[in-house]
């Protein structure tokens, strides 16, 4: 019976999540449309509202192309490989006072994990697809994700210190619910190792190398078609999802706000959520690609010693308050 | 009910896997293998309540070390990543029979004879507290020495990827 | 079974992945009867902008990727001893600082050596 009600949980979990990732996708288009003097996606429905559904149904129906020279079934298995480990990280995450599926103690790590075990979906895909542009694609993904894992991290060893725990509910419950006790102002350093980091770690603008079209194709879904790519597609985008949540958790405050949402207590924490969201995409039509070796240069000689500089001030920062 | 099902899941992953990494021809599938073996330990240490070494058998062993694995197996020879052609058993598997039926009894006769003490319940400590504490009062000097350790390793690494040697040219 | 136990979250988590897998899997699965398949030659073989691919796709490469994989797994471990000591930072206070100083301290001698070998340098 109990497990009846926790597949219920998340069947409906996954169904609401996944339809966001859908509009997630038309959201991005029509800003980047709009920041770029364009209308984004018109067509389908009152202004293209209807777009994301259309694409799904495109997607499913697409050929599914596996390359003769593929390993089949590690080709066939890394999307989704991608898409649970993505998901799995969900389960973690509170999106309001007692709105979460497994309220562990180490919630935080189990996401560090969970991010880690994704870029196997990567690698696999970029090994198995035996191609030159989704080898190079997989290899420096994964050395990219292994490189800014480690100032995402250390970033919030800081807000570990001040909150004395792992677990994601106490962590929100020990910011309080006023504006100013947000852990943003006492973790500035803290909040903006993260977000850079968080922004390599999604493989987004400006470092996503692994699929610079300009000189790898697509990266590593280049082999990839159809079903299968669109479920790295919504990979991508749940991870985004993922990490804002981790921001919106450990730096503003999770679900409280100005003040309290009747009937719908995840109201400030989805509007947040989609405010990091809108970043991600503000900072996609903006910001022009990095170099490779800047990437690597910035991850392992700017953030990570400032990453550690920011644990070192709030230890400092600590006994001089007590 | 269900433990036992999970339990049995567990262990035909770590075994399995484990037999998957001697008896598969192609090494790049030999390490995947090894990264399910890790995962069924993952969750042994789920099941034995110890959900912080779950998730850093995770982090280190399967997101870190097997990355590792994955990148010197790349780094090897063109014909290391594509399937062997011959058998993986060489002429000296008829004296490392003897040698692994000989470990096995020595582990087995260790832990036969122990009582290992076995609680009913779950513990209600948060270990990573715990952890942290032992660390840094009784466990101090080893703490320290880990860190001498882990400097040590990095480097040793830089000096073994030195430029003064450069195995290949790089491949950009 | 005696002495294992498995708590409603790590349950939950179980689910998920099961459920995620599940998800994943079924619809790749049914999608496999409605949508079209027309395989020949030249969708099969590896994309390479148009041409007839060349050499063997997996090549060596820098053994750079392999020197950022080891410094991973020593900060990885080490970002693992801070998860556990900034829990009980509160309880230790200078002390734990102190000690964690000179952990870090330790460390950075290796980093600082690294950096100045140039392997945090990508291009030479």
């Amino acid at each position: 019976m109990q497990i009846l009600t926790i597949v219920l949980q998340i069947a409906i979990l996954l169904a609401i999540v996944l339809l966001h990732v859908a509009y997630a996708t038309y959201f991005e288009r029509k800003i980047i449309g709009h920041m770029q003097v364009r209308l984004g996606p018109m067509m389908v429905g009152y202004h293209g509202l209807l777009q994301p559904i259309a694409d799904g149904i495109k997607s499913f129906f697409k050929e599914d192309i596996v390359p003769e020279q593929a390993d089949r079934p590690l080709f066939l298995f890394a999307p989704v490989i991608c898409l649970v480990t993505m998901l799995t990280s969900l389960a973690v995450i509170p999106f309001a006072k007692g709105w979460v599926l497994a309220d562990i103690n180490i919630g935080l790590l189990f996401i560090f994990a969970m991010s880690s075990l994704a870029s196997y979906g990567v690698i696999l895909a970029g090994w198995a697809s035996n191609s030159k542009y989704t080898f190079l694609g997989g290899l420096r993904s994964m050395a990219q994700v292994i490189s800014y894992e480690l100032p995402l991290g250390l970033s919030l060893v800081g807000v570990m210190m001040l909150s004395g725990s792992l677990n994601l509910t106490t962590i929100v419950d020990s910011q309080g619910s006023s504006f100013s006790s947000m852990y943003l102002f006492p973790q500035l350093i803290g909040f903006f190792v993260f977000f850079v980091a968080m922004l390599a770690e999604t493989n987004r603008v400006p470092f996503d190398l692994p699929e610079a079209e300009t000189e790898l194709v697509s990266g590593y879904i280049t082999e990839y078609s159809g079903m299968r790519y669109a479920l790295f597609f919504m990979a991508e985008y749940i991870g985004m999802m993922v990490m804002s949540s981790i921001g919106t958790i450990c730096f503003l405050g999770g679900w409280n706000g100005p003040f309290e949402v009747p009937f719908f207590p995840p109201f400030w924490f989805i509007l947040k959520v989609y405010g990091f969201l809108f970043l991600f995409i503000w900072i996609r039509a903006t910001l022009p690609r990095y170099r490779y070796d800047q990437l690597m240069a910035l991850g392992w000689k700017l953030l990570l010693p400032l990453a550690l500089l920011n644990i070192f001030l709030t230890g400092l920062f600590k006994i001089l308050v007590h | 009910m269900i433990i036992q099902a999970i339990f049995i899941v567990m262990t035909l992953c770590t075994l399995g896997g484990a037999v998957g990494v001697v008896s598969s021809r192609n090494l790049f599938h030999s390490a995947l293998y090894l990264i399910l073996s890790f995962f069924g330990v993952a969750g042994y240490y789920v099941l034995l309540s110890a959900g912080f070494l779950a998730v850093i058998q995770l982090m280190v062993y399967i997101g870190a070390i097997a990355i590792l694995i994955l990148f010197a197996i790349m780094f090897s020879r063109e014909s290391a990543m594509n399937s062997a052609k011959e058998s993986q058993a060489n002429r000296q598997r008829w004296l490392g029979l003897p040698v692994a039926m000989g470990l096995f009894i020595s582990l087995i006769a260790v832990i036969i004879p122990v009582n290992w003490p076995i609680q009913q319940t779950a513990p209600t400590t948060d270990m990573v507290r715990d952890l942290g504490v032992a660390f840094l009062t009784s466990y101090l000097i080893p703490f320290e020495v880990v860190s001498v350790l882990l400097s040590v390793a990095l480097i040793g690494a830089v000096m073994l990827a030195r430029e003064e040697n450069p195995p290949v040219k790089e491949t950009k | 079974m005696s002495g294992l136990y498995l708590p409603k979250e790590y349950l939950a988590i179980l689910l998920f992945i099961v459920l995620g897998v599940g998800f994943g899997v079924v619809t790749l699965w049914i999608g496999q009867f409605f949508r079209m398949k027309r395989p020949y030659f030249e969708k099969l073989v590896a994309y390479e902008s148009g041409n007839p691919p060349t050499d063997e796709p997996r090549m060596r490469f820098s053994v750079k990727f392999y020197l950022i994989a080891i410094l991973f797994i020593v900060f990885d471990v080490e970002a693992i001893y801070l998860y556990s000591w900034a829990l009980v930072y509160d309880k230790l206070g200078m002390f734990a600082l102190v000690e964690m100083f000179i952990f870090i301290a330790l460390l950075l001698v290796g980093y600082f050596y690294g950096w100045k070998k140039g392997a945090l340098q990508w291009e030479k």
